[in-house]
């Protein structure tokens, strides 16, 4: 364990910013936003990133592949180019969560090579929720704000920041700091977990739990008669999708550049009108289906195929962002009984 | 503050269902918290006893959800409408995109909506909001109570109110207001005061942020295609994810002019967008130039005639003469 007074906080970023690439949540007008460190910039004190941490390893779009046609010849182009080792500051126990879940997607055959090469060039520096808020609900999943997972795992204490290395990548990182960073014992690291954990508790959503959902139980909330009164507002707009750190389908398009083609893929939303639409039409013709799908995939259909693990991760992003205040928590509560009412 | 209570509305809502007016009701559902309000459809006195609200997070335009609902079949909805929805509700009918005849609207003074994201800078962990006397009290979970002058923190939309008139309505609840001599064009004219570099720069700044999650069009009560053409995966253009910058921008350009003569400024666009783009601000820039250009117009003022743009009369305005003007402070 590591420790460096948060007053020299911009020494370490400029250190580790020495070697490789860093990035960390920066205010910005759209709220806190992961951007590149520079020279001056400020660690931001929001709770959390608009965006998820999932942009580093899945971004919004991504050029595959090219193609050059010339004559009856057709070129295929790797645009893929090297991807260096890159440091990521300030990643929540919720998003680092996320990383799993993206994963066993990801990197399950046939892997994704070019999620993958990110994804292994990345450090994570995770840091412990000093604060977190009402619509944090991490708890629900068995995530535990006050242990995050990561290469190195972080806590903020009033004057303090506390570095403890989880893997061989996050020793080495932290080794290359101990010019600037002292030896810590684990005794403020303790009293610190025992801070969160006591908020943690006083959260209005810390007894909320997903124990009626998970793997099988398809047939049970399928049908459900309450779909209609949950979707019947829903503008199927993307924005929960898109801000969610574990939403993970994209579309591929071929985008003509005149001499040729570019092969590219973006997010994709399950909201959308036109998602996995076939040859032999659109298999979800109503809101109501597209938003069941979500919620399905989150709660039951993920923990089907993925030992019990349910694909949400309680950041609460959705519960901010969604125009209509339609999310997880809501359909929760009214699909999952007595429990939650 | 609200002129009136939930307990008003709920008693206007149960009368009209129990003397057979409406049978069911498009209202304001109760959230986790105080501000996460979701639109609802309230069928029966009990449901709304238990879910109905209305106060100071009662943002949500309902026109658009007309469309929807009174292709429903039987029976009218009631909808409550605020000043700035009846504009919404009024162009929707001038463009004919629902049945006037299953719709019973009650119109209702607003006082206002505050804006959740003002209130989120300046408070963590929000248990609850109350309000009294233009102090909004913000319960914490770490800052004990903490005081907020109400006026600093209603929207933007509403601190530049243009009407507090509703214009469509069955009957009012309460006075009718007046149309408002608003600010809403101050920050259009800062923006015509920029050289072209710096608007390109304010623009490029605002709408890289966008991640195309469209809900800035699925909530407008003016987009109201069946099929997007960005939806539609034969129309050669349709794209879920820019793919360079200039699709970034033109989404948004393209998205104004359609609009444009359409728009009541209602607000809902910058209001649902995750990454705070003030997209009013394209819209009022087209209500500002059709105002110099044609004389005063409000979108959404009647439910019936031409609008401006989609009109011919001799007075018109010169192309030249606009292109000239234009240069000037566009």
């Amino acid at each position: 364990m590591r420790k460096i007074l948060l007053k020299s906080i911009d020494s370490l970023f400029e250190k580790i910013a020495e070697n490789e690439t860093l990035y960390m949540p920066q205010d910005t007008k759209s709220g806190a936003k992961f951007e590149k460190w520079q020279m001056g910039a400020k660690l931001s004190d929001a709770l959390n990133t608009v965006r998820s941490a999932k942009d580093f390893f899945f971004p919004q779009t991504e050029n595959l592949m090219d193609f050059k046609v010339e004559g009856k010849n057709i070129e295929v182009i790797d645009t893929r180019s090297e991807t260096e080792d890159f440091v990521v500051f300030g990643v929540r126990a919720c998003d680092v969560k996320s990383f799993d879940i993206l994963d066993r997607v990801f990197l399950s055959e046939p892997v994704d090579t070019y999620y993958k090469n990110r994804r292994e060039h990345a450090v994570i520096m995770s840091v412990a929720c000093t604060k977190p808020v009402e619509t944090c609900f991490c708890q629900t999943f068995d995530i535990d704000a006050a242990n995050p997972e990561g290469d190195i795992v972080c806590y903020k204490t009033d004057d303090m920041l506390y570095m403890d290395a989880k893997t061989e990548k996050g020793e080495k990182l932290l080794s290359t700091l101990n010019d600037i960073t002292e030896s810590a014992d684990e005794t403020a690291v303790n009293e610190q977990k025992k801070v969160i954990k006591e908020r943690l508790s006083k959260l209005p959503l810390a007894n909320l739990t997903a124990d009626k959902f998970g793997s099988g139980k398809t047939s049970e909330f399928f049908d459900a008669s309450e779909w209609g009164e949950l979707s019947q507002v829903c503008l199927g707009c993307g924005t929960c999708t898109f801000v969610c750190p574990t939403c993970q389908c994209y579309d591929i398009k071929d985008f003509s550049t005149g001499h040729g083609v570019k092969r590219f893929r973006c997010w994709d939303s399950c909201m959308y009108s036109d998602f996995t639409k076939m040859s032999a039409g659109q298999p979800r013709l109503t809101q109501l289906e597209r938003f069941r799908q979500r919620f399905m995939h989150k709660l039951v259909y993920y923990p089907t195929n993925n030992d019990g693990l349910f694909s949400c991760v309680g950041c609460g992003r959705c519960l901010s962002k969604c125009p209509i205040q339609m999310n997880i928590v809501k359909v929760m509560k009214k699909l999952g009984g007595k429990e939650n009412a | 503050m609200q002129e009136i209570n939930r307990e008003i509305l709920i008693s206007k809502a149960v009368e009209l269902m129990e003397n057979g007016t409406a049978n069911r009701v498009l209202g304001w559902g109760k959230g986790e918290f105080d501000y996460d309000i979701t639109p609802a459809v309230f069928n029966d006195a009990n449901a709304l006893k238990d879910n109905f609200v209305w106060g100071d997070f009662c943002g949500a335009n309902f026109s658009k959800y007309l469309i929807k609902e009174t292709a429903k079949g039987e029976g009218k909805v009631l909808v409550f409408l605020k000043p700035c929805d009846s504009y919404s509700f009024n162009q929707l009918l001038c463009e004919h995109r629902f049945d006037r005849e299953k719709v019973y609207a009650v119109g209702i003074p607003c006082g206002g909506m505050l804006d959740i994201n003002k209130i989120k800078e300046k408070c963590d962990g929000i248990l609850s909001i109350d309000e009294e006397n233009g102090k909004i009290s913000v319960n914490t979970l770490y800052d004990g109570k903490i005081e907020l002058d109400r006026n600093e923190y209603l929207s933007e939309r509403c601190i530049n109110c243009k009407s507090k008139k509703c214009v469509a309505y069955d009957e009012l609840i309460g006075e009718n207001g007046d149309v408002l001599d608003s600010k809403r064009f101050d920050e259009v004219e800062k923006i015509e005061k920029m050289t072209p570099d710096e608007r390109f720069a304010f623009w490029q700044n605002e709408l890289s942020r966008c991640i195309r999650c469209n809900a800035c069009r699925d909530v407008c009560p003016a987009c109201t295609c069946e099929k997007c053409v960005f939806d539609n995966p034969n129309s050669g253009v349709e794209n879920k994810a820019a793919s360079n910058e200039f699709e970034e921008k033109m989404f948004h350009i393209i998205r104004a002019f359609h609009v444009a003569g359409r728009c009541t400024d209602c607000g809902e666009c910058s209001r649902v967008c995750p990454q705070h783009i003030p997209l009013h601000l394209l819209n009022r820039k087209f209500i500002k130039d059709i105002n110099s250009f044609y004389g005063d117009y409000q979108a959404g003022e009647t439910d019936c005639g031409r609008a401006p743009i989609v009109d011919y009369t001799t007075e018109d305005i010169e192309p030249n003469e606009a292109v000239e003007r234009g240069d000037g402070n566009a």
